[in-house]
C-alpha cells in the first residue's frame, strides 16, 4: 500500500469538486482496501464519504424506493419493506458477501467494485484491464470468467450480485459531479464494458459521486445464485428476474460478462407477458443464445438455463 | 507525514492513539493499543480472523482504516468476557475443544457473539450462515458450530 492522506469533508455536496484521479472517495472500503493493499490503486488522498452527510436513508417514494448511497447491504437485507416490495434486491444483497462485509459495504460502492479476476488482482500481472497488454485469462485459467461477449479485450466478470438485480428492476442512480450538476443514470447505462480509453466497468468521471439509488417496485422479482460454497462465494452464475409495473419481464444474469448481462434472447422467447410453463421452457432454453464460453467455463451454460427457469417460475 | 490522533471506545474504555492515515484498524489495535487478540489471516476480508464489533456491527478490522474509527465503539475478543468470567462462547469453545491451531478462534468468537447478541437461539443453518465470513483452515468447523449451539443453549438455561 502506498501512503495517502485520510480526509473528511462534512458536506457531501462539496466532495465531488475535491475529487481527482488521485483523490478518491472512500465508502465501505470492502473492495477499495483490497485494491490498495494489492497496489492496484495508488491514491494520494482518500475522502471518507461516511464522515459526510451523504445519504443513509431508505425512503419510500412514488413507485418505489430511494436508497441513500451509504445504505449498507445489511440494512437492505433486513428491511421488511424492501424484502416485500423489491425481493430481487433483498435476495441479491442477502447472497452477496459475508456478514462482516455486508455490514460495511454500501449499495453505491457495491456497483463500482472492480472484477475479481485472479490475473487482474495479481499485482505481478499487468493485464490489459490493469493498464498493460493482453488477457491472460483467455488462454489461462478461466473457470470463473465470462461466457458472453468473450471476443472483447477482457473476459473478467462483474462481481456484483445487486447490480444484476438493479438492472432487472430498472433502477437508476443519482450522480453529482464536480461542477454541481446532478444527473440520473440507469444502472444499465452506468455499468458498461471497459474500452481502450476507459479501462473500468462504469462510465463515471473522476469527480462524479453517486448520491442515491432509486429502485422501482417489483414485488414479483427474484435473484437466484449458484456458488461453489453454499454459505458464500462470488457468483458462478446469478439470474435476476423482475416483472415491472407495466408487466414487462426483465432477465439479467451475473457472473457471465463484464457487466450485468441482459438475457435478451430469453426475454424475446417469452413472447408476451404470460409466464406459462411452455413460455418459461422456451425462455430458459434461449438464455444461453449467443454464449461463447472459454475453455474451462462451459459448465456455466446449464447453470444459466436452470437458474433462468427457476427464476421465471418463481415470479410467474 | 504527520500522525493522526484517534479517540474511540474499545472494550468499554476510552482509548487514544496515534497512527499513520494508512494504518488499518487491525494494525492499530495490535500495535498501538496492544490488543493482539484480533489476528490477520488474509488481510482482504475473506477469513474473518480480524473480526471486531464496531458500532454494533460485525466488521473485518483489516478492511477499516484506523482514522475511520474516530468516535467509534469497538469490541474485540479481549472485551467479550465479564471480568474473569468467560463468555458462554469461550466456555463452550473450551469444553468442546472447538479449536485446533487457534488463529481463527478470536474471529469466530466475536462473530458468534455478534450472532447471539441478535439471535440468542439460532438454528444450525443460521449459525453456519452467520459464520460465512470466518474461515478455519484446520477445517474444524463441526466443533465450532456445536460450540456455538451449546452456548446458545447456555443462554437458554440463564433464561
Amino acid at each position: 500500500m502506498t501512503p495517502f492522506d485520510y480526509q473528511r469533508i462534512p458536506e457531501a455536496a462539496a466532495v465531488p469538486a475535491q475529487l481527482t484521479p488521485t483523490v478518491r472517495p472512500l465508502a465501505g472500503g470492502t473492495d477499495l482496501l483490497t485494491r490498495l493493499k494489492a497496489c492496484l490503486d495508488r491514491p494520494d488522498a482518500l475522502v471518507d464519504l461516511k464522515a459526510s452527510d451523504l445519504g443513509r436513508a431508505i425512503d419510500r417514494v412514488d413507485g418505489g424506493w430511494r436508497l441513500g448511497a451509504l445504505v449498507t447491504l445489511s440494512r437492505i437485507q433486513h428491511h421488511p419493506g424492501l424484502r416485500a416490495d423489491v425481493p430481487a434486491l433483498a435476495e441479491a444483497v442477502s447472497q452477496a458477501a459475508t456478514p462482516q462485509l455486508r455490514n460495511r459495504a454500501t449499495i453505491a460502492g457495491n456497483l463500482l467494485q472492480r472484477p475479481r479476476c485472479w490475473y487482474f488482482r495479481n499485482e505481478r500481472v499487468q493485464c490489459w484491464l490493469a493498464g498493460g497488454e493482453g488477457c491472460p485469462a483467455r488462454s489461462g485459467r478461466n473457470e470463473h470468467h465470462a461466457v458472453f461477449d468473450t471476443d472483447g479485450p477482457c473476459v473478467a466478470t462483474h462481481p456484483s450480485d445487486p447490480a444484476a438485480a438493479l438492472v432487472a428492476l430498472g433502477a437508476t442512480v443519482t450522480v453529482l459531479d464536480g461542477g454541481g450538476g446532478e444527473r440520473e443514470l440507469a444502472v444499465a447505462d452506468l455499468l458498461v464494458p471497459p474500452t481502450d480509453e476507459r479501462r473500468v466497468e462504469h462510465v463515471l468521471a473522476a469527480d462524479d459521486v453517486i448520491t442515491a439509488v432509486t429502485v422501482p417496485s417489483a414485488p414479483r422479482s427474484t435473484y437466484l445464485k449458484a456458488m461453489d460454497r453454499a454459505v458464500w462465494a462470488f457468483a458462478l452464475v446469478g439470474v435476476a428476474a423482475a416483472v415491472s409495473a407495466d408487466g414487462e419481464v426483465r432477465l439479467v444474469a451475473s457472473g457471465v460478462a463484464n457487466t450485468p448481462w441482459r438475457l435478451a434472447g430469453a426475454e424475446a422467447a417469452l413472447a408476451g407477458p404470460g409466464l406459462t410453463p411452455e413460455a418459461i421452457d422456451r425462455a430458459a432454453a434461449a438464455a444461453t443464445d449467443g454464449a461463447a464460453p472459454l475453455a474451462e467455463n462451459g459448465y456455466k451454460l446449464p447453470l444459466l438455463r436452470t437458474l433462468t427457469h427457476r427464476a421465471l417460475t418463481a415470479v410467474a | 507525514m504527520s500522525r493522526t490522533h484517534v479517540t474511540c471506545t474499545i472494550n468499554g474504555d476510552e482509548v487514544e492513539f496515534l497512527c499513520e492515515d494508512d494504518t488499518t484498524l487491525l494494525n492499530a489495535l495490535r500495535d498501538e493499543v496492544g490488543l493482539t487478540g484480533s489476528k490477520e489471516g488474509c488481510g482482504t476480508g475473506d477469513c474473518g480472523a480480524c473480526s471486531v464489533i464496531m458500532d454494533g456491527a460485525l466488521t473485518c478490522a483489516c478492511l477499516v482504516f484506523a482514522p475511520e474509527a474516530e468516535g467509534a465503539t469497538v469490541v474485540t475478543v479481549e472485551g467479550i468476557a465479564d471480568g474473569n468470567k468467560l463468555h458462554p462462547l469461550q466456555q463452550t469453545f473450551l469444553e468442546g475443544a472447538a479449536l485446533q491451531c487457534g488463529v481463527c478462534t478470536p474471529g469466530f468468537l466475536v462473530a458468534a457473539k455478534a450472532l447471539l447478541d441478535e439471535n440468542p437461539h439460532p438454528t444450525e443453518t443460521e449459525v453456519r450462515y452467520a459464520l460465512a465470513g470466518n474461515l478455519c483452515r484446520c477445517t474444524g468447523y463441526d466443533k465450532i458450530i456445536r460450540a456455538v449451539l451449546a452456548a446458545a443453549d447456555y443462554n437458554g438455561s440463564e433464561g
